[in-house]
């Protein structure tokens, strides 16, 4: 927040409004003309106790998403059918964690720990991407995700982009150079399937038959059922609606599945001329809060390899604080204990 | 290639997420470091996935399982010591491997570096990590002889090689407060057999994973 609001970090930090009422007043007023002017929040700003718990939410649940998302394409490293694509999606798992790494510290900018927010995960009071929760059943899995739930989180996080918080706004645009990156090899790894044997074309139409709904429901619930949807485009930490960007993505991937010469498996998908844009058959909403609720097909999976890496690294992680205690740089003398010891 | 695999069953399991970053990016400079070799042998992908296991010339030291972190981080302690020390060697000798050594080094002596330092947190931790880290120590070490094996084809010297590894890691182990293993150096029948094909029992299931989907497609192309 570089001009409009920059008096309001010079004086006192104010959270949690118990200063008195107009100067709240005076900052709500600043935040909304830095949001309006599109200007960037960064941490030491003042910012609505919503506003904060939002980006906190939205932030952990992404870097959940990124570490749990390690999982389905991690279960075929040791599988990988040639020692390129084994090297490529090492580098991608790898990537993965990085991204968890740089949204967990975007999400300690809002004043939350580490530990804190992987403990949410654990007990399972915060929730990661639903489409993590569907197996990894053949090597051309591994190709669907990187095309289309890779394609989806693209979709999704280039406007994040240029979300008012910055610290957040940074951090996708390093996060969506490498997604990209990662949805390119996905794709070249399905046309390799499509362009190779019988087999292999088949392999590679049954990974998109059981992934592609499951990606569009990445976008979340339609606009009519968002929650969070109104409240978040207002202080343009979302840019567009879930449904607007659902859309944007079956535009995209239509004439990718041509190409590729693979179908997809909606019946009701069809070009609409009158409004330049695909129709397509409607979401199973069932399955959807079924997944999100914890009873999609891998849900417990998932959350119990995360806890047993978590637990049985535990003697590791004291093992690192004991040492670094240890061998602490004693603290630097100041005027008064350098004077005790002398 | 073999360590590569290894680290690579790590992926979603580490401790700690910088260690998930860390131990791919180990993962991936060896298997790069590998590809090369093999390319220089032949067909990577025939050398990898259609060889069999007596057929495989890795160190048994490599292929052993990754067991607990602790296992892990002596495993890379011995083995990134003894590449480190050989690559600084072969980049400035002559010969067909001089050009991937000097590449190599860089990238091993940040392995070597990274397995010294959770070596000195662990053994010099609390009591529990000290005590895995003991047990792993003497676990691995009848494995580390077949290091200094003469190989052929590789001009080195076994004996000069072998004095600076045994000097390198007992100081380390010496920093970290953990007892250098006094065992034998070259395991029971099998000593110093990797070399010759001869492997130790979860060598075999580790390969039918890595080999099972290429094998099922002879011929085609990924």
């Amino acid at each position: 927040m570089a001009t409009a609001a920059a008096q309001q970090t010079a004086g006192t930090q104010v959270y949690g409004g118990q200063d008195d009422t107009a100067d709240t007043a005076a900052y709500e007023h600043a935040f909304d003309t830095a949001v309006a002017a599109d200007e960037r929040i960064e941490p030491r700003d003042w910012m609505p106790d919503a506003y904060r718990a939002t980006l906190v939410r939205q932030i952990a649940q992404h870097a959940h998403s990124e570490i749990i998302g390690m999982q389905p394409e991690a279960n075929w490293i040791t599988r990988a059918p040639s020692l390129r694509r084994k090297a490529i999606l090492m580098a991608k798992v790898q990537d993965e964690a990085g991204h968890g790494l740089y949204l967990y510290s975007a999400a300690e900018t809002l004043g939350t720990g580490r530990d804190e927010l992987l403990d949410k995960l654990h007990t399972g009071r915060q929730k990661y991407s639903s489409i993590f929760n569907y197996p990894t059943l053949t090597w051309a899995d591994v190709g669907a995700i990187g095309w289309l739930v890779d394609g989806a989180a693209i979709t999704n996080q280039v406007p994040l982009c240029r979300c008012s918080y910055g610290p957040y706004a940074r951090a996708m645009v390093r996060i969506c150079k490498e997604e990209s990156f990662h949805q390119r090899q996905g794709y070249e790894l399905l046309l390799a399937l499509s362009r190779g044997t019988p087999e292999q074309h088949a392999m590679a139409q049954d990974a998109v038959d059981r992934w592609w709904w499951p990606s569009l429901m990445m976008f979340g619930p339609p606009d009519d059922e968002s929650a969070h949807s109104a409240q978040s485009m207002a202080w343009k930490i979302k840019r567009h609606s879930n449904d607007e960007l659902r859309q944007r993505f079956v535009d995209i991937c239509v004439p990718q599945a041509e190409s590729l010469d693979l179908t997809l498996p909606d019946p009701d998908l069809r070009w609409n001329e009158e409004r330049g844009q695909h129709d397509f058959g409607r979401i199973d909403w069932t399955e959807f809060w079924a997944v999100l609720k914890g009873n999609g097909p891998c849900n417990e999976q998932r959350i119990t390899q995360r806890r047993q890496a978590h637990d049985e690294g535990a003697w590791v992680r004291e093992a690192a604080a004991a040492y670094a205690t240890k061998h602490a740089a004693p603290a630097p003398r100041t005027h008064e204990t350098g004077a005790a010891h002398a | 290639m073999v360590l590569s695999h290894r680290l690579g069953e790590w992926a979603g399991h580490a401790p700690v997420l910088e260690e998930e970053v860390a131990l791919a990016n180990i993962a991936l400079d060896l298997l790069g470091q590998a590809r090369v070799l093999l390319s220089l042998a032949g067909d990577e992908d025939e050398l990898a996935y259609l060889r069999e296991e007596r057929a495989f010339r890795n160190l048994q030291l490599v292929e052993q399982p990754n067991g607990d972190f602790a296992h892990t981080i002596v495993r890379q302690l011995y083995f990134s010591t003894y590449q480190h020390l050989l690559y600084a060697r072969l980049a400035t000798a002559e010969g067909p491997f001089a050009p991937l050594a000097a590449k190599a080094v860089k990238e091993v002596a940040y392995h070597r570096d990274h397995a010294e330092q959770w070596t000195l947190r662990l053994g010099d931790g609390t009591d529990v990590s000290h005590e895995r880290m003991e047990r792993a120590g003497e676990a691995l070490w009848r494995f580390t002889g077949e290091m200094f094996r003469p190989v052929e084809g590789l001009d080195m010297d076994a004996q000069e090689l072998e004095a600076a590894w045994l000097e390198s890691v007992t100081s380390v182990l010496s920093r970290a407060t953990l007892t250098v293993p006094e065992g034998p150096r070259s395991g029971a029948w099998t000593a110093g057999a990797g070399r010759q094909g001869l492997h130790t029992e979860s060598f075999g299931r580790m390969l039918a994973e890595m080999q099972h989907l290429h094998r099922s497609h002879p011929g085609a192309s990924w």
